[in-house]
């Protein structure tokens, strides 16, 4: 048998493949190994050409939520544009100081979340947003007029029913009042735990008192329309779609709480209103 | 020569349709087709695919071996479907995320194997091209068709432009919520179906059970 069949470059051996049988195993085995390499170059550099590309959607996809939990989304407008109303800063949880850091634009936080430099392990107990690690500094992007905090975006995630879910959940300047939340990343299914997309659903976070005065997180999301006193911190859960919502509420708690945000946003409520550089 | 061409490109479209005749691809034309747009990205990416993918298995099928020529198509087929996801992630990422998985389920729709093993592997490549890009076509129209009618009376717009005024912003049109869910293609493509085959009876297909009564005795 001849060394060079059993290699199987593509174009080359042809000569000793003619002498194999139609059936033999060695042809079978080179022949496929061939189709696998050139269809392994092709994807690949299909992925790798595009990579740059995609990866500027998926910020691009992220601005867009940023804007949407913000509540200053203009669909007519393109998104890049929009974001530059935003100030980006980056703060570190433990302190909710405003640190200099990763670009807060371009930040992952599931890559930073698993490298081991940048983040720690989230005790069990305290972990009720099933995130596991915990980034030590995270983003947060701001909308500031004539000098004062506006409105406050912060990056949320947790687990839902199947997946992950990545959002945003806007507060106003007070650091207490939800202004809106959105999401751009989950695989719950569609029509049940998908409903988190829902603009209607969305719609009801709006205005809700997520924080009491003292910092300690109320926000709640409940069986059935909210009535009575707690109306003004409960939000009304997704009928089909209880472990999802539940697991929204588990975030959202989480990262308003004193291991999320809640550092960050009691320096913002005693500083009210203040610009970010004197905090 | 030139005839053949033109039957192989043309006849997939009505006279031997994948969808209403051959009753394939049917999971793909239910899931995306609640609105125009993500069905014409479907209908292009599904004729990409399945031209190329005859083609290059045409050109190949000589050389492989008929105990592997599946895993072949397949390699083939998969890694066409993982470029076609890659360029609409990078260029169209707002239908790609619509889309979600049913751009990768074109791995697995049967059209595409299925002329690969028919047609692919035993002509050569121009004529296969021709197959797969008629077939494809042939897919796109139901897509389109059943698209059409579902975002415009389920919804009243056609490709995001508001055609018909809803009831709900002050005009008259009340959408058809049915329309919107996935059962509502089944009717729709049922109804082609029946149009097609009620217009060209050749593609009626004979009873395999003639229901007749039997006897006791002869019952064995």
């Amino acid at each position: 048998m001849p060394p060079d069949a059993a290699t199987g470059e593509p174009g080359g051996p042809m000569k000793a493949f003619r002498t194999l049988p139609a059936d033999s195993p060695v042809r079978a085995f080179a022949i496929v190994i061939a189709v696998c390499v050139v269809c392994s170059v092709l994807v690949s550099s299909a992925a790798v050409v595009l990579a740059p590309i995609q990866h500027e959607n998926a910020l691009k996809v992220r601005k867009r939520q940023v804007l949407k939990a913000a509540g200053l989304l203009d669909p007519g407008r393109d998104v890049v544009e929009q974001f530059s109303q935003m100030t980006p800063r980056m703060i570190r949880l433990d302190t909710g100081e405003y640190v200099e850091g990763d670009d807060p634009v371009d930040f992952d936080v599931a890559t930073v979340s698993r490298d081991p430099d940048s983040s720690s392990a989230v005790p069990a107990e305290e972990d009720i947003a099933k995130i596991r690690r915990r980034p030590a500094e995270m983003p947060v992007y701001l909308v500031e007029h004539n000098g004062k905090v506006e409105t406050i975006v912060l990056p949320v995630h947790g687990y839902g029913l199947w997946s992950t879910l990545y959002g945003f959940l806007a507060l106003d300047g007070d650091g207490r009042t939800v202004k809106g939340i959105s999401f751009y990343q989950h695989a719950e299914t569609p029509g049940l735990g998908a409903e988190i997309d829902n603009p209607s659903w969305q719609g009801k976070w709006i205005g809700k008192h997520a924080l009491a005065t003292d910092g300690s997180v109320l926000l709640e999301v409940v069986k059935g329309e909210p009535r009575g006193e707690g109306a003004g911190h409960q939000v009304d859960g997704l009928a089909g779609a209880t472990l999802t919502a539940r697991g929204v509420e588990n975030l959202v708690r989480y990262w308003l709480g004193e291991q999320g945000f809640g550092p960050y946003l009691a320096r913002l409520r005693t500083t009210e209103g203040a610009p970010p550089d004197e905090s | 020569m030139k005839a053949e061409s033109k039957r192989t490109l043309l006849d997939p479209i009505v006279e031997n349709n994948p969808v209403i005749l051959q009753v394939l691809g049917i999971c793909s034309a239910l899931a995306v087709t609640s609105r125009l747009l993500p069905s014409l990205i479907m209908s292009l990416a599904l004729t990409a695919v399945i031209a190329f993918s005859c083609l290059f298995i045409s050109m190949v099928r000589k050389a492989v071996p008929g105990n592997v020529r599946i895993i072949v198509q397949m390699t083939i087929i998969a890694s066409l479907v993982i470029v076609v996801d890659q360029l609409l992630r990078a260029y169209l990422p707002e239908v790609s995320r619509q889309l979600s998985v049913f751009v990768g389920l074109i791995i697995t729709n049967c059209i595409v194997l299925g002329r690969a093993e028919a047609y692919s592997m035993k002509n050569g490549p121009w004529l296969s091209f021709l197959d797969g890009l008629g077939h494809g076509l042939g897919y796109s129209a139901i897509l389109i068709i059943v698209a059409t009618v579902r975002e415009l009376f389920g919804t009243g717009s056609l490709l995001g432009q508001q055609l018909l005024p809803l009831k709900s912003t002050g005009g008259w049109y009340e959408p058809n919520g049915l329309l919107v869910l996935a059962p509502s293609a089944f009717f729709l493509i049922a109804a082609i179906i029946w149009a097609v085959r009620a217009w060209k009876p050749a593609q009626q297909e004979k009873p395999e059970f003639q229901i007749r009564v039997v006897h006791r005795t002869e019952v064995s």
